[in-house]
């Protein structure tokens, strides 16, 4: 007689923790009830990446690379979950290689994308990267695991903290990423993945006043509309696609910091 | 009475009424600050009133091994009457001399408003025993200079012995009794502007009643900004403790362009109270020359040709 | 007794020095009556026929008329640029195209004088800023960029930049002819063509600088000029043949256009409006930092968007310092612009000249304690005292919003993180100062504060390889520099995979 498997409960992922979603509600997806994150869930989310962007942009560009890493590892070493969580094993093995990619590039963007400028006078002057601070990830619906994961390496490669409204319809390949993530080392908030009606929920990350970037690339319905709720604060607001990957896909999400000083004695 | 733990070295309780800060320059600013100054444009009465300001504030200077009493009698003449031809033209505010040409520039100078200015404390390097340096400047006041020029010395000031250098002044300022005395920093030495400051703030201290930028004998002499880093000592030392200090930018002014430059940033860094020979004097030799060439283009609308102004 | 009072012959001191008038000559300039709008290379009437007079602020004396640009104008000009921008400007070598931006640099240093003496007129900031800054920075930002056009695929590792196509660009009245350089030359070294809309107050310079052009040999319709006032913009905005829109201006007007573009997917910067602290830390070099408190808001009357507006004096130093700023503050001319030893000029217009009235007199009913040092203002033009604010809490109005006049708000700090703390809050984030001699505490206030340029141990400096722009409400995007070249630039179609 075969045993009788334990589900897994599908849960939301703020602020290192998995909670239930505040509403008390879930929704069905792939035969899993999943958390159906309300307005104040994503607040809360919000709150928490804003709380980690310290700890998470003042980790050296080296830490931050062997945390990524850390990401692909633990994948790895769940790949047959991910694999039936997702289109299979195929998407999995990109993600995976996607964090490997990403993971390398914390501590050589810095290099790509700064600069030191020749002013036309006794100053130094240089140009560096830094995170734009909370970045609002609308991740693709598909591929829902490497999708997400597109989006979400350069967000956080680059020292900025994500809040992620997962696939709607496929949510369970992106718990099962918060799952790895939680065991990667990466601090509690730096990466927080809500999952629930992305109707109920775009509209108050995109007017959010604490988020300062937006990719609403997995954004379907009102785009017009969500993309003017994220002018209410000046958003950086990118398109971003499923199957880039590019230190320019870093670069969307960072700042340039221009710093002179005088040279003399 | 119960005694203070001492303090350690290095910390300094301020004393009252306390010296300013010693902080510290930046090159790059001041710099900036005092191009910008000069490039003022100070036209018709504006000009003229400042090159007038400029003759009534010159020291006008001899400082060679060659000096005789010859070249003496004809630089107190230029000094009493700078433009034979023109009689509003004022009296120099002083000439400055060698120690042995004072006799003969106190004979020269008598009945006039002209001052005698000596140089003295083993000039130009200051490298001499203290006691000898203080002599010097005994014997410079008996023989009649109104004014004093010393050197500090700069052996002891970039070494860090500061005490020596302060109290070097110190009892030079004793020796010289009612002569006005003028430090030369020789910041052509210092290094930075970082050094000026606390060297002026260091001569003011120990009672200076000038500060002066140079001895002349370095090609590195008197530059705008060294002048505003110095101005601005002075301008905090007033603040701090009422004394007013003058200043003597000296060496490498020898156009009258120039010292209109320095007289716009002394007007505009300590205000018209500085206006005066009693608090600045512009150390030159060639400058004189320059200056009434231009009040002369300013009175008869002209340019002038040097053939008409006495090399003295 | 101090050794002053011991002199027993000192000399009559003068009262005071007063500069005579050095007016910079106005005869090497010749305007028109009237000016139409730039459309494919010539001056056309708008279709409109609407005009209006520009003035110059410092005595509200009018000196030319300019065209009112409408829906029609604006989209000539949109096809203009189209036109241009597919029929032989994308055709032209990279190396060519250069050469054009080497020439506009040159004729520009050749020109100067008359263009400054311009923008001093139209825009009342004193001659002795439009001489040596405005000036040679908009000659070198189009000599920086012209050197950009034949190496573009250099700047941008394994991508193949193209040209977008039509740039629509709109100014400010603060610097008109250095924000257009800032906006035209990238452009154009980038291979686009561009309709720009200089601010309404100040068109001229835009208008004379269509001469450059002409003398330049640039071809008709690459580079198009709409005046007018907002109406203009928003129709240039609105218009569905621009590929992108660069903005300078308000933070508000900057949040309509990005509300504008929503869903379009069109290209947008924006550089907007700050509230920059300047931080004096009780090491710093004072006199130099005074100076730089000094250039960082009093400098072109305050009309900066980088204007170091709050400053933020530790408390240590404070008394020092206020002491050193108000003695300087006295010192600054204000008057003519076109006399050469002005410091301060003319307001640019009626309604700045109210905004500041309006704010500064909210700092006063709100408590801060005002200083305005004693100055004749002329009875004509529009004119504001520079003015510091002492006892200044964060929550008033005056160190909240952005004044964009010659007004100074004083805040005190204690410690670095409270410095921090206070220069951070605030939905602005363009830039900021620090005045301190401690090397390690430059680069981790540096680090720290949320803005795009910051200034250390030095304030309003601009150059054209150095890139500028804002973080949060203070726009996006970089103007300056390689960094300044991207959002001219489509180099999302063949991109490499790196993976």
């Amino acid at each position: 007689m075969s045993r009788l498997p334990v589900r897994k409960t599908y849960k939301l992922f703020v602020g290192g923790e998995f909670p239930r979603s505040e509403s008390g509600r879930t929704y069905e997806a792939r035969g899993q009830n999943v958390a159906r994150a309300s307005r104040k869930d994503l607040r809360d989310a919000v709150r928490a990446a804003r709380g980690a962007l310290g700890k998470w942009s003042g980790m050296t560009a080296y830490n931050r690379g062997q945390v990524l890493y850390r990401i692909a590892e633990m994948m790895e070493a769940r790949a047959a979950e991910f694999a039936e969580l997702s289109s299979g094993r195929a998407e999995v093995e990109t993600a995976i290689d996607r964090w490997v990619w990403y993971a390398g590039w914390a501590d050589k963007y810095a290099q790509v994308l700064g600069s030191s400028n020749p002013v036309a006078a006794p100053y130094f002057n240089f140009t560096v990267p830094e995170p734009t601070g909370v970045v609002g990830v609308m991740a693709p619906e598909r591929p829902a695991l490497d999708g997400l994961v597109a989006r979400l390496a350069p967000v956080i490669v680059g020292g900025n903290t994500a809040v992620v409204l997962a696939s709607e319809p496929e949510p369970l390949a992106s718990i099962e990423l918060a799952e790895a993530i939680a065991t990667a080392d990466v601090p509690g908030g730096a990466v927080n993945i809500l999952t629930g009606y992305r109707s109920e929920l775009a509209p108050w990350l995109a007017g959010h006043m604490d988020v300062n970037a937006l990719d609403v690339g997995g954004a379907d319905g009102d785009l017009p509309e969500l993309e003017r709720l994220a002018a209410e604060n000046v958003k950086r607001v990118v398109r971003g696609h499923p199957d880039r990957q590019s230190p320019y896909e870093i670069a969307n999400f960072l700042e340039l910091k221009t710093v002179w000083h005088p040279i003399g004695v | 009475m119960a005694k203070a733990p001492a303090l350690p070295s290095g910390f300094e309780l301020p004393l009252e009424p306390r010296l300013p800060r010693i902080g510290s320059v930046d090159q790059v600013a001041v710099e900036e600050r005092a191009a910008s100054l000069a490039r003022r444009s100070i036209k018709r009465e504006a000009k003229l009133f400042a090159l007038d300001l400029a003759v009534r504030m010159m020291d006008l200077t001899t400082l060679e091994g060659q000096d005789t009493p010859g070249k003496i009698a004809a630089l107190t003449s230029k000094a009493i009457r700078p433009d034979p031809s023109d009689a509003s033209v004022p009296s120099v505010a002083a000439v400055c001399v060698y120690p042995n040409l004072v006799p003969a520039a106190v004979e020269r100078v008598k009945g006039s408003s002209v001052k005698v200015a000596s140089v003295a404390t083993a000039f130009p390097s200051g490298q001499s025993p203290t006691h000898l340096k203080v002599a010097e400047v005994r014997d410079v006041v008996d023989l009649g200079a109104d004014e004093v020029d010393m050197v500090i010395d700069r052996g002891a000031f970039l070494a860090g012995r500061y005490a020596k250098v302060y109290d070097e002044i110190v009892q030079v300022k004793e020796a010289a009794g009612q002569a006005h005395l003028k430090v030369i920093l020789e910041v052509g030495e210092l290094g930075t502007y970082d050094n000026v400051r606390r060297a002026s703030l260091l001569a003011m201290a120990a009672g200076a009643d000038f500060i002066k930028t140079s001895t002349g004998k370095l090609p590195q002499a008197a530059t705008l900004p060294v002048t505003l880093v110095m101005l601005e000592a002075i301008r905090d030392v007033h603040h701090e403790t009422g004394r007013r200090v003058g200043m003597k930018p000296a060496g490498g002014i020898r156009q009258a362009k120039q010292a209109v430059q320095y007289l716009v940033q002394l007007y505009e860094t300590l205000g018209a109270e500085w206006l005066t020979p009693d608090l600045y004097r512009l150390g030159a030799s060639t400058l004189l020359n320059d200056v009434l060439m231009q009040i002369r283009k300013e009175k008869t609308g002209r340019y002038q040709s040097p053939d008409y102004f006495t090399i003295d | 007794m101090t050794d002053l009072e011991r002199r027993q012959d000192r000399s009559p001191v003068p009262s005071g020095w007063d500069y005579a008038p050095a007016p910079e000559a106005r005869d090497i300039l010749t305007l028109e009556e009237r000016y139409g709008l730039f459309i494919g290379g010539e001056l056309v009437e708008p279709g409109s026929g609407e005009y209006f007079p520009t003035i110059d602020p410092s005595s509200e004396e009018p000196l030319a008329e300019v065209a009112q640009a409408g829906k029609e104008d604006v989209d000539l000009a949109v096809r203009a640029a189209r036109d241009a921008f597919e029929n032989g400007w994308s055709d032209i070598s990279p190396a060519e195209r250069a050469k054009y931006l080497y020439r506009i640099a040159r004729i520009l240093q050749e020109r100067s004088r008359e263009f400054a003496v311009l923008e001093s007129l139209n825009g009342g900031k004193p001659i002795k800023e439009s001489r040596d800054v405005d000036l040679p920075l908009s000659a070198a930002h189009f000599f920086y960029y012209a050197g950009w056009a034949d190496k573009l695929e250099y700047a941008f590792p394994n991508r193949r930049p193209k040209a977008i196509g039509v740039a629509g660009q709109i100014i400010p009245w603060n610097f008109p002819l250095l924000m257009l350089a800032w906006k035209i030359a990238p452009a154009l070294a980038a291979g686009n063509t561009v309709v720009l809309k200089p601010a309404e107050t100040t068109p001229l310079t835009a208008l004379l600088f269509t001469d450059v052009l002409r003398q330049a040999e640039l071809p008709p319709g690459v580079v198009n000029i709409v005046t007018g006032d907002g109406r203009a913009g928003a129709e240039l905005v609105k218009h569905e043949g621009v590929d992108k829109i660069a903005f300078t201006g308000s933070t508000e007007v900057g949040k309509a256009i990005q509300r504008e573009l929503a869903g379009t997917g069109k290209k947008l910067t924006l550089e907007l409006g700050g509230k920059a602290a300047n931080i004096v830390f009780d090491d710093a070099a004072l006199d130099q930092a005074v100076e730089g408190i000094i250039n960082g808001i009093y400098f072109n009357q305050g009309h900066v968007c980088c204007a170091g507006s709050r400053l933020l004096v530790q408390e240590s130093i404070y008394e020092p310092v206020i002491e050193k700023l108000k003695l300087r503050v006295k010192t600054l001319r204000v008057g003519d612009p076109l006399d050469k030893n002005t410091d301060v000029g003319a307001i640019n217009s009626k309604q700045q000249l109210e905004k500041i009235r309006h704010l500064v007199k909210s700092g006063e009913e709100e408590g801060a304690e005002i200083y305005q040092p004693p100055c004749r203002l002329p009875d004509k033009g529009y004119w504001f005292v520079p003015t510091v604010f002492t006892n200044v809490a964060q929550s008033y109005r005056i160190a909240q919003e952005e004044i964009f006049g010659p007004v100074l708000s004083v805040l005190t700090f204690r410690t670095p993180d409270e410095a921090v703390e206070k220069a951070n809050n605030t939905p602005y984030g363009l830039s900021a100062g620090v005045w301190t001699e401690k090397g390690s505490r430059i680069l981790s206030m540096a680090q720290k504060l949320k803005a795009g340029v910051v200034w250390a141990n030095t304030y309003n400096r601009f150059d054209p390889t150095s890139p500028f722009g804002g973080y949060k409400e203070s726009g996006f995007g970089r103007e300056g520099g390689l960094h300044g070249l991207e959002s001219y630039l489509d180099l999302d179609e063949s991109e490499a995979r790196g993976g």
